[in-house]
């Protein structure tokens, strides 16, 4: 069972309060009413979901009730960041550029 | 002039606990779930007088009335006494949300040397005191359903459940409370 | 009966002793003893059947790893468990255990016939011989062949036992209380730090409790290690778990621990659990799980009294018990010998020991002369004899055909030691091969953990203390020492078990795998030690081939001419033994195996003799059955009284969303296809929520409150789901919105009361609100007072009658429910539950999202384009709405059916076709979503999906069913009151 970092409440809880949501950092289009057939499907349909280092969503559902994102490994399940919901796509921690946010 | 209403708590009748915990179905309590933004914080707690807390797994409390911190912009309010929490959060002259879950909620007081060990039965949070001091709280799982505690001593909790799950909540503890050391 | 406890010898009291039986014959045992060592100090070796070939067992360890050695041990007729390992089992008074996978008796057992067919049995024998004919498999082979292998049989009646379930949070768990474990728990605990220990054993020591030869701190093992455990138990800090599995290590440091309570005492008081599940979160995890010893490859090397050294070992140390009385050895490694040593000095008569190996060490050939014990090194046991005990043993010199048989009643054998990596493995820790000891050891670590002593190949005792004090975090100073310095071992097939015979060598005792059938597996093209293991099934049996994986590796890299890397191990699974559903299940069980939510009015429905039915954790009042009445009388009843005078429901779990804010209104108009900035504070309005894709998701009614507060209703099953949906857009997409959800579902106990008398009936209760048709319209809302109390009234309608909901505070509704029933009755109405209510809604062709809609539904598709604003400009849903797929023609349409046989009502799910006579398969156009008999209309009625249903009005379709096909016509989907003149009184 994973122990995932709130960053709403500052440390780290059982997954079991926890809700999965999906790849993080896909925006809603703001003219959504406008864009193409290719672009809709783009943004609702297809995700990357990758082997490795992948942004996600996740909610503390049954704690805070927040939306936050996270770094997470998926081959190790280590979780390299957690940060809060609006933030920009974070850097991965240790890669070359400097790491803002709270560290998981 | 029809008949006044009467009021049937849920858990009445109802007791439990071993040796080293005693579970109590709390007494009614009038209570509010109040969401607002960091701005409307002091004019919220001045109107309802208590001092809001800001910070995770904390809560607070002045006379029969209590505050405790749920998410960010999130508090769970409590009073045991007249009540008036919506007319008091309607004052504050901000902007805000205070919506009446007197009736929603419904508590159970754990006291005693077991309760912790109880409350582990079926919650995953550490209620060490170091982890959980005195005052803290968190909206959390106690077996399938999800619950906020609040420490009111060493030794005694305050669980707060939705009404309809305070007959599984309170089941629970009753079995958990037989398994402490 | 002769006892074999020897005086003197072992730990155990004599004077305190348990009684049980084995297979019906009483049997005295010492407190403290496991089924084996009671067993075995009543002289029985013989305790089971193999799995497959049926063959005589005995027990062969006295631990976790026993393969052969599993029984079916009962306190009383529910409280039995099958495939109980003695060697674990600790022995109670009045325990009823018997043999299993034998019959009649184990001694003559006439599955044994397997063992003379076994040429026909070889690895794969399933997968070829019952390959045809295809359909016989499920009806004929497996039955039979499930019937005859299997062990243990299920106990039949409920488990009377209960269990408990612990969250614990500590800074270092360590596993395993042998030197290693004891030495780190005590140097974690004196930094302080909060400490679990557990151990799977009844006492602390591991090793310790057989190997008498080991003085640490000045003190005989055993004497030290109880000497740490009582200064661990005096430290607040510290919780020692014995008799407790550690069995699982999953992500992020949990560790799932099983403490067996109970099942070691004679009258267990019944306020314990009979096991209590801990799920532990560690900081720091400590791997202190010691090794396995081996056995040996060869002939026949399964008959009963033939057992691992170290195992006979701790019957006599730690038992008093001698498992013969004329004992060979044969081993590949050091520790062997001071297990006859131990015999010997017992004075038990140790006639050989074979030793594979050519040059042996000198001080332990010269500890043997001086005992007086024939040591045969270079030399190797090539077969033995003896049916349901071992009588002999064949020597031969290596690479010598001349045979030497020697009597024995009790052979130990030693192939090393194999570390237990299993947890560390778990954790998804990398294992790397050490060539010069043959084993695999930790390598790369993926969790805050750290392997001490012989899990992690540190054998020698000073360093493993050193290792391990260091692990804990503190620097204690402990000397150790061993009496002899061990080394050898040996994986894979020895002397005369080797590629060219086809002798019975067992690998896998639990599954009965030979040498012979891993290379049978190689040659028919397994490479790969995944594809080995599952064509021979080595190590697939409940005890996850502790003893066998290794051979198993090497014959197989023999075989294939590889190294053993490069074959890879098979990969470790939690658990480490076998947990019992009950500690896995603990409190969830019986009322608290799911929450029963109940509403506000439950007893109020209870006492006027409601059948309930289950609406996901709801206990919903499914129908009121008068004397005499079936359901479908009760039904009838309801629908017509519910139209006729009234009808009163208990509508409280109804989801309701408070939407509050001064964005609420912008909020909404987001979130559903309508258009809420004209909905004036105490109007209400239908609603419906797509998503993003077009589909519906939810529906209901929406009423203002004010300006800046809704009061929003989901569908029952939808509540939980919409609030999360609803927070992820607001949260993240318009986190701009100054706008808050609550849930209140539970905050009202909800009242529906409709038909013509609704009004007169709920009137009189009702304060401060005027309900006239004129002042209080269809689709309004108010909040006023009911009898005393702040409530909310919706006037609103799911039955097409005249209706109001009556919301007031959970506490206060069956106080109200039970005012407006005696009105309601006095005036000829009718208490109505779910069914009715499904019924009445179908007559107006109102839908239920998730019964008449899957997900695939549009608002179009449903007849509901109405309710998609046109002039809204952005809302969850409206991109969705315009793909090529949503808007091209013969999509499905919801319409109504009508069946041309009036009193046939369709099956919801049935099939619907054009043409009843097309050949298979037929085009299909849709299928019913809803069907009831409608006692209003006299008639059946249904709503179904029809591809191009709006254009097919008055057209036939089929449904074809097992039996007949029943025809129908298309109309739309309202049956009753197409004006709709009576929902507005």
């Amino acid at each position: 069972m994973l122990l995932i970092h709130c960053p709403y409440c500052g440390e780290s809880r059982s997954e079991l309060e926890f809700r999965w949501a999906g790849e993080a950092h896909i925006a809603r289009p703001e003219n959504i009413a406008e864009i193409s057939d290719e672009a809709f499907a783009e943004y609702f349909f297809i995700r990357d979901n990758t082997k490795g280092i992948a942004w996600e969503r996740w909610r503390h559902i049954h704690g805070c009730g927040r939306f936050f994102n996270t770094i997470r490994d998926t081959v190790s399940d280590k979780f390299l960041l957690s940060y809060k919901a609006g933030l920009p796509r974070q850097p991965v921690p240790g890669a070359s550029e400097t790491v803002e946010g709270d560290a998981a | 002039m029809a008949d006044l209403a009467i009021r049937n708590r849920p858990l009445a009748g109802v007791h439990g606990g071993s040796a080293t915990v005693r579970l109590t179905p709390a007494d009614a309590a009038h209570r509010i779930s109040l969401r607002a933004g960091q701005d409307a914080v002091p004019a919220l707690s001045s109107a309802l007088g208590l001092s809001l807390p800001t910070n995770p797994k904390t809560s607070s409390s002045s006379g029969s009335r209590m505050a405790l911190w749920l998410g960010p912009d999130e508090w769970l309010v409590i009073d045991e006494g007249e009540g008036g929490l919506m007319q008091a959060a309607a004052s504050s002259g901000t902007v805000h949300s205070a919506t009446d879950v007197s009736h929603r909620n419904t508590a159970i007081l754990i006291e005693g040397p077991g309760t912790s060990a109880a409350l582990n039965g079926g919650c995953p949070l550490d209620f060490s005191l170091k982890a959980f001091p005195v005052g803290a709280c968190a909206r959390t799982l106690f077996g399938k359903i999800e619950v906020v505690i609040l420490r009111t001593s060493e030794e005694s909790f305050r669980l707060e459940c939705w009404r309809s799950f305070s007959e599984y909540a309170f089941g629970l503890l009753r079995d958990t409370a037989l398994d402490v050391d | 009966m002769t006892s074999h406890r020897i005086k003197g010898a072992g730990r155990l009291t004599p004077a305190r002793k348990a009684r049980f039986t084995f297979d019906g014959k009483i049997y005295t045992a010492l407190e403290g003893d496991t089924v084996a060592s009671a067993l075995l100090a009543n002289g029985v070796h013989l305790m089971g059947r193999s799995f497959k070939y049926h063959r005589p067992r005995g027990v062969l360890s006295a631990g976790a790893e026993e393969p052969n050695a599993l029984l079916d041990v009962a306190r009383d007729s529910a409280r039995r468990q099958p495939n109980v390992r003695a060697s674990v089992q600790e022995v109670f008074d009045g325990a009823i255990i018997q043999s299993q996978n034998r019959w009649p008796f184990l001694s003559f057992d006439i599955g044994g016939i397997n063992n003379l067919l076994s040429p026909f049995f070889a690895a794969g024998f399933y997968y070829k011989t019952f390959m045809w004919p295809r359909e016989a498999w499920a009806k004929l082979y497996e039955p039979i062949i499930r019937r005859a292998a299997g062990l243990g049989v299920a106990p039949k009646e409920e488990d009377p036992d209960h269990y408990a379930n612990r969250f614990a949070h500590c800074d270092v768990l360590v596993a395993g209380a042998g030197a290693a474990g004891l030495t780190a728990a005590l140097s974690a605990a004196e930094t302080g730090a909060q400490v679990i220990l557990a151990d799977e054993r009844a006492e602390v020591g591991g090793a310790l409790l057989f190997d008498t030869g080991t003085v640490i701190d000045g003190k005989p093992g055993y004497d030290w290690a109880q000497g740490v455990l009582a200064k661990l138990k005096a430290m607040p800090n510290v919780r020692v778990l014995t008799r407790t599995t550690v069995f699982g290590y999953y992500n992020h440091n949990f560790i799932g621990l099983a403490e067996r309570v109970t099942d070691h005492l004679p009258r267990p008081d019944k306020s314990l659990p009979r096991e209590r599940l801990w799920q532990v979160r560690a900081k720091k995890v400590v791997l202190a799980t010691g090794a396995i010893e081996r056995h040996m490859v060869f002939a026949n090397n399964d008959r009963p009294g033939i057992m691992l050294a170290s195992a006979a070992r701790m019957y006599l140390n730690h038992y008093g018990v001698a498992v013969g009385s004329k004992v060979g050895v044969y081993t590949a490694h050091d520790s062997a010998y001071e297990a006859a040593f131990d015999l010997k000095r017992a004075g038990i008569d140790v006639v050989s020991i074979v030793d594979c190996r050519a040059k042996p060490s000198e001080a332990l050939l010269a500890a043997a002369r001086n005992l007086g014990i024939e040591v045969l090194s270079g030399y190797s046991v090539v077969n033995t004899s003896g049916r349901l005990r071992i009588s002999s043993m064949t020597v031969a010199r290596n690479g010598s055909t001349n045979h030497r048989k020697i009597p024995v009643d009790a052979l130990l054998m030693s192939g090393g030691w194999t570390p237990s990596v299993h947890l560390f493995s778990q954790s998804r820790g990398k294992l790397k091969f050490d060539v010069e000891n043959q084993r695999f050891l930790p390598n790369v670590y993926a969790e805050n953990c750290v392997s001490v002593g012989a899990c992690n190949g540190t054998d020698d005792i000073g360093a493993l203390l050193a290792e391990a004090a260091s692990a804990g975090g503190c620097s204690l100073s402990l000397s150790g020492e061993s009496a002899y310095g061990w080394t050898g071992g040996m994986i894979g097939a020895a002397e005369g078990a080797g590629p060219d015979t086809a002798v019975k060598a067992f690998v896998d005792f639990q599954h009965d795998v030979t040498a012979k059938d891993i290379r049978l597996a190689v040659r028919e093209g397994m490479h790969s030690i995944e594809h080995i293991k599952r064509f021979t099934t080595n190590g697939m049996a409940s005890d996850q081939g502790k003893l066998s994986n290794m051979h198993g590796l090497a014959i197989a890299a023999e075989m294939l001419g590889k190294d053993i890397p490069q074959v890879g191990l098979t990969t470790f699974r939690a658990p480490y033994t076998p947990v019992t559903y009950g500690t896995l299940i603990a409190h969830s069980r019986g009322d608290l195996f799911d929450p029963a939510r109940k509403t506000p009015l439950h007893t109020e429905l209870v006492a006027a003799g409601a059948e309930f039915e289950d609406v996901g954790n709801w206990k919903r009042a499914w129908y009121f059955p008068r004397r005499g009445e079936d359901m479908h009388a009760a039904v009838n009843r309801e629908c017509r009284t519910a139209r006729e005078v009234a009808g009163i429901f208990d509508a409280s779990t109804l989801g309701k969303i408070e939407v509050v804010g001064p964005d609420a209104a912008k909020f909404l108009n987001l979130m559903y296809t309508n258009a809420w900035d004209n909905l004036k504070p105490g109007k209400c309005r239908y609603g419906i929520m797509t998503r993003e894709d077009g589909f519906i998701y939810d529906d209901g009614v929406v009423g203002r409150l004010a300006e800046d507060r809704f009061h929003v209703t989901t569908t029952t099953g939808g509540a939980p789901r919409v609030l999360h949906h609803m927070e992820d857009y607001l949260q993240t997409e318009f986190p701009d919105l100054k706008v808050w959800l609550t849930s209140t579902t539970e905050q009202w106990a909800v009242i529906a009361v409709q038909g013509p008398k609704a009004r007169e009936i709920i009137e009189p209760l009702v304060e401060g609100l005027d309900l006239s048709n004129e002042a209080f319209p269809h689709m309004s809302v108010a909040e006023c007072t009911v009898m005393g109390v702040p409530a909310r009234l919706f006037r609103v309608s799911f039955t097409g009658e005249i209706g109001f909901e009556v919301n007031v505070p959970a506490d206060y509704g069956a106080s109200v429910w039970k005012a407006i029933w005696e009105r309601g009755e006095a005036l000829g109405a009718c208490l109505y539950g779910t069914e009715t209510m499904h019924v009445l809604r179908a007559e107006k062709g109102y839908i239920i999202v998730g019964q008449d809609t899957d997900g695939t539904v549009t608002p179009d598709d449903a007849g509901y384009g109405w309710a998609v604003s046109k002039k809204k400009t952005d809302f969850v849903g409206i991109r969705g709405l315009k793909r090529p797929d949503l808007i091209r023609s013969g999509r499905k349409q919801l319409v109504g059916l009508l069946t041309q046989d009036l009193t046939e009502v369709l099956e919801e799910g049935g099939q619907i076709v054009a043409d009843p006579n097309e050949p298979k398969p037929m085009t299909m156009l849709g299928h019913v979503t809803s069907a009831y008999w409608s006692e209003n209309l006299g008639r059946s009625i249904a709503i179904a999906l029809v591809a191009d249903g709006r254009a097919r009005m008055g057209q036939t379709v089929y449904i074809p069913m097992k039996d007949k096909t029943i025809a129908a016509t298309v109309t739309d989907m309202v049956f009753f009151d197409k004006e709709g003149g009576r929902i507005h009184g």
